[in-house]
């Protein structure tokens, strides 16, 4: 300020680009230093006596803050080259890094490729591994990626359709798997026992049919609310169902949770070892991954049965109320939609495929607690969808491929315990991988990962939208 | 009658410390209009913060007198956390400010995995425990064989709430930093082209947000004795919650909502049932942001087009 009062002011030299570098990096060590010092420098633990001490880790915060100096050090000295007056955010100019190309393939010819790429993967990783190396990667990458992507879609409906922030939606899910559990333990072998076999998939449709009355349910008390009042309030719901089922021990059995709950037939055939079991049937040799791979299969088409019906829904008069309501509900309301209605539909609907999801999940593991339907659940798949771009089911896909597959490949790298020493363990940075992933995207790509929507009502041609021009509903 | 007056001095002792943290929520999301998820995360690390430099300033530099232990382990607390939270939102919220209305969110639901887990990795998942401090109590009736007590604890909690609740009082309303901060919260745009730094004024208003949780989770440490990496999350909740049913935006609801929060746990837990204290405060959260949106001492919000 004093420069422009002061005649004999002489424009100093700009700093040159590596002493620059140097001056941002030192200031981030110096914040990292503040940031991570106090909890890596020093470590509380139990000693012999089990008191409380602390250890000392001087080494290994001076390796963070080494890092952090480079990695800023290097980071600056790229910006100055690459860029040297203010121009695109960081986002933008990370973004420019993925060629067109390339976004363009992603666009247009993934979802036939992914579809074909879905139904061989279960023979390819069969035909790769053998039989018992195949069950890990079915299970864990296959069905588990499934069941989110599954979940991711059932939301979208809520969250990218109608532009209703749901931070609950793990209570939807909670009601499935329960709601399966329960009568496939308690009802149906002390009513019609003969039925035990079909268990699943008489419990399918009623799960669905349960959680999406829940959703009317807990939908209608916050049908007023918008964006992060609603969020809040989905959240509390979530919370309350949780906590119900772990103090209700009478009716769910509490943190124990319900265990032996009967696995899906083929259809009448159940999977064991029995003369009519599925592998007798059909001529096979009995092993656990026929149960597996047909699993994942049930998971495929019911991932596939929610977006073909969310997409159908798109262009029936209920599929453009909604996303009429995410564009302006004050419109929506002037223009004669009826609100209430249309979030109660959204609600309901994309409940229910979470209610159908919860039910196959319960039918997967044979064990559920309230354990499974945290909160962490529900921002886990609300990240998802939002990372995917709302509205993509394209994008949440990759989205879902991304996260759930890139944190399950965090417990494959058992390799890294050569060079970290035999105590580290990878999968406990999972979620601390997780989180950081979430927040850099939203800094790289706030809009997701496909954030262009394709208008499902149009003039003369139908053209993409682009993500400015995309509202993202007041809630 | 005894049990009644027990549980308000609980009460109010416990509704000090959401109150703390729910001040941190009401600023920020008074001037950016962001629910600041991380909050109580921000909150919970400020506990481990504490606990580690309370046991150095007692164990290792041998001071003796509780009182002065704890009064340095406050201010180092209040730094740190202070340090960690403008980092966060160096780093998480600000450059996404402006963009997508979602973004911010999402992002402060990352940091708050972030926060939680950096904690688990770096100091290990079990519980944390410090030998009891302060323990000497007043008995102030011993009517009907039930004593009614006045720990020093209690009393330290609520002097130290009472004490900083005045300073911050006096910061946003009579300095000219906390003029910027009630400026940039009615017109952002508008105090900007009156020559206030935005991004420097939001930036402060984190800082003093989670010095004040830091001063929470201090007197966390020093009331409960235990911490462990996700008791962030719960307390988090309730002191939004206290935000909300105050009014989020207004500082006094802040406290008042905590206090409401605080004596409503207490006492359901003493008449009802301890194991549902957690579903009366989340359904309290509902029923107030579905009944009275804006609060005891919040101003309503005008829908426009």
């Amino acid at each position: 300020m004093t420069s422009a009062t002061d005649p004999n002011f002489a424009r100093p030299e700009p700093p040159s680009p590596v002493a620059r570098a140097a001056r941002e990096a030192l200031f981030a060590a110096i914040i990292a230093l503040g940031v991570f010092g106090p909890l890596l420098a020093f470590r509380t633990t139990q000693d012999m006596q089990n008191r409380l001490i602390v250890e000392t880790r001087y080494g290994l915060i001076a390796i963070v803050v080494l890092l952090v100096f480079a990695g800023r050090f290097l980071l600056s000295l790229w910006f100055a080259r690459a860029r040297p007056e203010a121009g695109p955010t960081l986002g933008a100019r990370l973004s420019g890094l993925v060629p067109r190309s390339v976004r363009d393939v992603v666009r247009s010819g993934l979802p036939p490729a992914a579809l074909v790429a879905l139904f061989v993967y279960p023979m390819m990783i069969m035909s790769l591994t053998g039989g018992s190396g195949a069950l890990k990667w079915i299970d864990n990458f296959g069905i588990q990626i499934l069941i989110y992507v599954m979940l991711a879609w059932g939301l979208n409906i809520v969250v990218g359709l109608a532009g209703l922030l749901d931070l609950g939606y793990v209570a939807f899910y909670a009601v499935g798997a329960y709601a399966y559990a329960l009568i496939a333990t308690k009802v149906i072998p002390a009513t019609f026992p003969g039925l035990g076999v079909w268990a699943f998939w008489i419990c399918l449709p009623i799960s669905g049919i349960l959680a999406a009355f829940w959703g009317v349910l807990l939908g209608f008390p916050v049908l007023r609310l918008r964006g992060d009042y609603l969020a809040i309030v989905t959240l509390a719901f979530g919370e309350i169902i949780r906590l119900v089922l772990i103090n209700w021990t009478a009716f769910s059995n509490g943190y124990e949770g319900i265990s032996t709950i009967p696995r899906p037939s083929f259809f009448g055939v159940p999977f064991n070892a029995s003369d009519t079991g599925f592998a007798a049937t059909f001529g096979l040799e009995f092993s656990p991954v026929y149960r597996t791979i047909f699993l994942y299969y049930v998971i495929v088409c019911l991932a596939l049965l929610t977006a073909w019906v969310s997409n159908r829904l798109r262009k029936l008069p209920v599929g453009r109320a909604w996303e009429a309501l995410r564009e302006d509900e004050i419109a929506c309301r002037s223009l004669g939609i009826n609100t209430v209605n249309t979030k109660l539909t959204a609600f309901a609907i994309g409940a229910m495929f979470g209610g159908f999801a919860g039910s196959f999940f319960a039918a997967r593991q044979g064990f559920i607690s309230p354990e499974s339907f945290t909160f962490m659940e529900s921002a886990v798949i609300l990240a998802i969808v939002v990372l995917g771009g709302m509205g993509s089911l394209v994008g949440t896909a990759l989205a879902a491929v991304a996260m759930i597959g890139g944190t399950e490949l965090l417990r494959e790298l058992d390799w890294l315990k050569a060079i970290f020493g035999r105590d580290f363990d990878p999968a406990q940075y999972r979620m601390l991988i997780f989180g950081l992933a979430m927040v850099a995207i939203m800094v790289w790509k706030p809009r997701g990962f496909v954030s262009t929507r394709m208008p499902s009502a149009f003039l003369k041609n139908r053209r993409a939208v682009s993500a400015d021009h995309v509202k993202e509903g007041q809630g | 009658m005894e049990v009644f007056f027990q549980q308000l001095i609980n009460g109010v002792t416990l509704g000090s410390i959401y109150g703390l943290i729910a001040i941190g929520y009401t600023m920020v999301f008074g001037i950016i209009g962001m629910v600041n998820f991380s909050h109580g995360d921000v909150f919970m690390v400020s506990t481990f913060i504490a606990l580690i430099a309370l046991m150095i300033v007692t164990t290792w530099l041998g001071v003796g007198s509780i009182l002065i232990a704890l009064m340095i382990v406050l201010i180092i607390a209040m730094i740190f956390t202070s340090l960690i939270s403008w980092t966060i939102e160096r780093v998480a919220y600000r450059p996404l400010r402006g963009s997508f209305r979602l973004a911010p969110l999402i992002s402060a639901i990352g940091m708050s995995i972030v926060l939680s887990n950096f904690v688990q990795v770096s100091q290990g998942p079990r519980n944390k425990a410090i030998d009891p401090i302060l323990n000497n109590v007043f008995v102030l009736s011993a009517a009907g064989g039930y004593q009614v007590t006045l720990s020093y604890k209690q009393i330290l909690i609520v002097v130290v709430t009472a004490a900083l609740l005045a300073i911050f009082w006096w910061v946003v309303a009579k300095t000219p930093l906390g003029r910027a901060q009630r400026a940039c919260e009615q017109d952002r745009k508008m105090a900007a082209l009156l020559g206030v730094d935005v991004d420097r004024t939001i930036s402060i208003t984190f800082v003093m947000g989670a010095a004040l949780a830091a001063v929470a989770g201090t007197l966390y440490l020093v009331y409960y004795g235990v911490v462990n990496f996700h008791d962030g999350f719960t307390p988090g909740v309730k002191a939004f919650t206290a935000a909300v049913l105050g009014g989020i935006g207004s500082l006094p609801g802040a406290v008042l909502g905590g206090l409401l929060i605080g004596l409503i746990e207490v006492f359901w837990s003493a008449y009802f049932s301890v194991e549902y204290k957690d579903v009366a405060a989340f359904s309290i959260l509902a029923i107030v942001l579905i009944f009275m949106p804006q609060g005891i001492l919040g101003r309503p919000d005008v829908e426009k087009v």
